[in-house]
């Protein structure tokens, strides 16, 4: 029997959403195939690696990668352009952290001059993220977005307990929009449909998920994107179409595998490499599930993952 | 694809007979084609009904068990596309390079790094599977004399032999006689003397070609000559071809029931960068391949393979869980707060992670509720205040703290009035409702 290619076609596809302005804008999302199934469709961009950077030193972050930046950490301006500069990075994920009430509970007005001043110092697009405390974010992230009005970035994270603040700011000040929820397709595609209900146009979403790392729930994000990108290709449901981010980092680096020294440990190895090739793997694997946009730490992981996406495109 | 169990009804006497235990012979059909039964329950079936059901019936990847004795390791057997469908079945295997131009003793440095590559990982024991020997040199001596040393050092380790040679393969097979090795390959040049030196040695054979047309073709010649158990190789080196000839592979098998490329996938990843390698294999891993060839195996990398293997199949059914007991966090003392959860796997990692945040030393009892998260637990009459009372009381912890308070998730809030009349001298403490409020929780209350 002759071999014949089983190829499939899909009748939904990926948004394109694209983020920055000028020359260094960039876009993601758009195929409409399973993730690097170019064989049989079109995968028109690459994911996207976001470097990130935090408003207060990352004290809170292991040494290992802490290291890389530790001349740079200490001001978010300095940081975002070392990335920029020296590590090319593509694209800065600001975490707005320091306004988390139980870290430096920094307010509004700080956090929105944070912004114009890494805004003012990179021209690659720029992420915008809050502490993750559901209360704080929405007025963080009102001030963020309008202190980076018109420049086109992503704003985040909307959660069932905040989307209406932050998905309005979003709309006014002409960003992009993160939707998290936690680890369920169909939350996932409830907010989905609560946030476009309020008139957000849902090509400008990005649906987050949730991350895992490695290890310590990877399977369960992994599953759920799958599930979420065959229901956007097979289903052609409109409210799953939105590309998907994986938050690694802020995951990868607070466990103990990346953290354990080879002499507590030492049937594990090198922590140091241990460490770069934990966040390494969970992001090869999560945009294998699906993600188009990641947000990660460590320059060498980073250039891991760029390097083989350069080989599977 | 597989059958349905209305075109199995119709191939069976439709007597409603009973002998195969089932009380029709559609019931049955039903239970066949959920692979729940199998046909040899049927004493009346037709000869002919029997070669059609029996190749619908076989699972798509031919299962291939590579190796013997303990260290034996099962292969395909694969039913789906998505985890989430279905658990993988059998673990993407392993293997280490070992090219036969080393010297002796790093032919043996590599062997004893294969031996002792044993991690536990939540209660499994996780290895590096298999050493491929290859035959770099292009010299059947030398190929032969590094399978020596290999078959004396590690002689239960499965074995893949790879060399187009002919005459090298048989010799290297002979040195492992009766232990299921894989000869590495054929192709189609060599076909034939390999397919008769593997039927001889009983061994598996690998297939190898340029592209799933002429592998296809390639694997029904073999086949044709006597050899059931192949592993195949569509010759995809670059991460894009892995991800799409695997991806084709699998779904030829799976969805369209094609016999030719039913067989277990091997990869070749290596790499000189050992992170990127790591990577490629990593793609292997989670798109369908049976095993992965790496160059080398430093602990850091096993590591991440083991647990990204471990991840990707586990059964999405079966929530993982983790043992019953009361783990330390950081350097606890008998002062340190006493905290409570239930034991599956995702619970018990996100709680512990952020107590771990907060570097606040504690101690964290983990009580079996079955895998379920504290919310259901709850629901479901596992984790109620007589059951947390017991456990405290079992556990022994009231000789190892001095103290005499513990800590419950804040959603179960409602129980802690019941469990303190059953845990007599105990207060019990209401904490956050979500982990990630422990690090505050926790600090203020040693501030």
């Amino acid at each position: 029997m002759a071999f014949v290619a089983p190829k499939e076609t899909y009748s939904g596809k990926v948004y394109q959403v694209n983020i920055g302005t000028g020359a260094n804008a960039l876009s993601f999302g758009g195929e409409n195939v399973l993730p690097f199934n170019a064989f049989e469709g079109a995968v028109p961009n690459k994911p996207v690696i976001a470097y990130e950077v935090q408003d207060v030193p990352p004290s809170d972050w292991p040494e290992n990668v802490q290291k890389p930046y530790s001349s740079v950490s200490g001001d978010p301006v300095t940081w975002a352009k070392f990335c920029q500069e020296t590590l090319k990075a593509k694209a800065i994920a600001l975490r707005l952290v320091g306004t988390h009430p139980d870290r430096e509970n920094r307010s509004p007005e700080d956090a929105a001059k944070t912004v114009k001043d890494v805004l003012s110092a990179i021209n690659v697009p720029l992420i915008i993220l809050g502490s993750n405390h559901a209360e704080k974010d929405s007025p963080v992230l009102i001030a963020a977005a309008e202190a980076s009005k018109d420049k086109n970035c992503i704003i985040g994270k909307a959660q069932e307990a905040n989307y209406k603040t932050i998905a309005a700011a979003a709309m006014a000040n002409n960003h992009k929009l993160i939707a998290m929820s936690e680890l369920d397709i169909n939350l996932s595609k409830q907010l989905n449909i609560l946030i476009t209900q309020m008139g957000f146009d849902k090509e400008r979403l990005i649906t987050d998920p949730m991350c895992s790392a490695l290890g310590y729930g990877l399977e369960y994000t992994y599953s759920v994107m799958e599930r979420i990108r065959l229901a956007a290709l097979t289903q052609n449901d409109l409210t799953m179409q939105p590309p998907m981010l994986a938050d690694v980092g802020m995951y990868v680096w607070k466990i103990k595998e990346t953290q354990a020294p080879e002499s507590e440990v030492p049937l594990w190895g090198n922590a140091e490499e241990r460490g770069i090739a934990w966040e390494a793997t969970t992001a090869a694997s999560l945009i294998m599930a699906g993600a188009e946009l990641l947000i990660m730490r460590h320059p060498k992981a980073v250039s891991a993952v760029e390097k083989v996406i350069e080989e599977l495109v | 694809m597989a059958l349905s169990g209305v075109e199995i009804f119709k191939l069976l006497p439709k007597t409603n007979c009973k002998k195969c235990g089932h009380p029709t012979c559609l019931a049955f059909a039903m239970k066949l084609a959920q692979r729940q039964a199998t046909l040899d329950l049927c004493p009346d079936v037709s000869e002919d009904a029997k070669k059609i059901l029996g190749e619908a019936s076989a699972p798509p990847v031919r299962p291939i068990t590579f190796g013997t004795g303990d260290r034996a390791v099962k292969m395909g057997e694969e039913t789906v596309l998505f985890r989430h469908d279905k658990k993988f079945v059998n673990p993407c295997i392993l293997a280490v390079e070992i090219k036969d131009t080393l010297s002796e003793s790093d032919i043996t440095k590599k062997t004893e790094e294969v031996l002792s590559s044993e991690i536990d990982r939540v209660g499994q024991k996780l290895r590096i599977d298999a050493i491929a020997l290859t035959n770099v040199s292009g010299d059947k001596a030398k190929f032969e004399a590094a399978a020596k040393i290999i078959s004396s050092k590690a002689p239960n380790v499965p074995v893949i032999l790879a060399t187009t040679d002919p005459a090298a393969a048989e010799a290297a097979a002979k040195l492992f006689a009766g232990k299921r090795p894989i000869i590495y390959g054929a192709g189609p040049v060599n076909a034939e003397a390999m397919a008769n030196i593997a039927k001889a040695e009983k061994a598996i054979l690998g297939v190898t070609a340029g592209g799933l047309d002429e592998l296809s073709a390639l694997t029904e010649k073999i086949k044709a000559l006597g050899v059931e158990d192949m592993v195949i190789d569509s010759g995809a080196k670059k991460a894009k071809d892995i991800i799409g000839n695997n991806t084709l592979i699998r779904r030829a098998a799976v969805k369209k029931n094609f016999k030719a490329l039913g067989y277990p996938v091997i990869n070749f990843a290596q790499r000189d960068d050992s992170l990127h390698e790591a990577l490629i294999a990593a793609v292997g891993i989670a798109k369908y391949a049976s095993i992965v060839v790496l160059s080398s195996i430093e602990k850091w990398k096993n590591l991440v393979m083991f647990t990204l293997r471990q991840n990707i199949y586990t059964d999405p059914q079966v929530p993982m869980q983790v043992e019953q007991k009361i783990y330390k966090i950081g350097e606890a003392t008998p002062d340190s707060p006493l905290t409570i959860t239930t034991n599956f796997s995702l619970t018990y990692f996100i709680v512990s992670g952020e107590i771990e945040n907060s570097k606040v030393p504690c101690r964290l009892a983990v009580m079996d509720c079955e895998g379920l998260s504290v919310l259901t637990a709850w629901a479901a009459g596992k984790f109620t205040a007589s059951k947390i009372a017991a456990f405290i009381k079992e556990s022994g912890i009231e000789n190892e703290v001095k103290h005499r308070e513990l800590i419950i998730p804040g959603y179960v809030a409602i129980l802690s009035g019941s469990i303190e009349e059953k845990l007599e001298g105990w207060k019990i403490t209401v904490g956050p409702r979500e982990a990630n409020g422990l690090p505050a929780f926790l600090k203020a209350r040693t501030a």
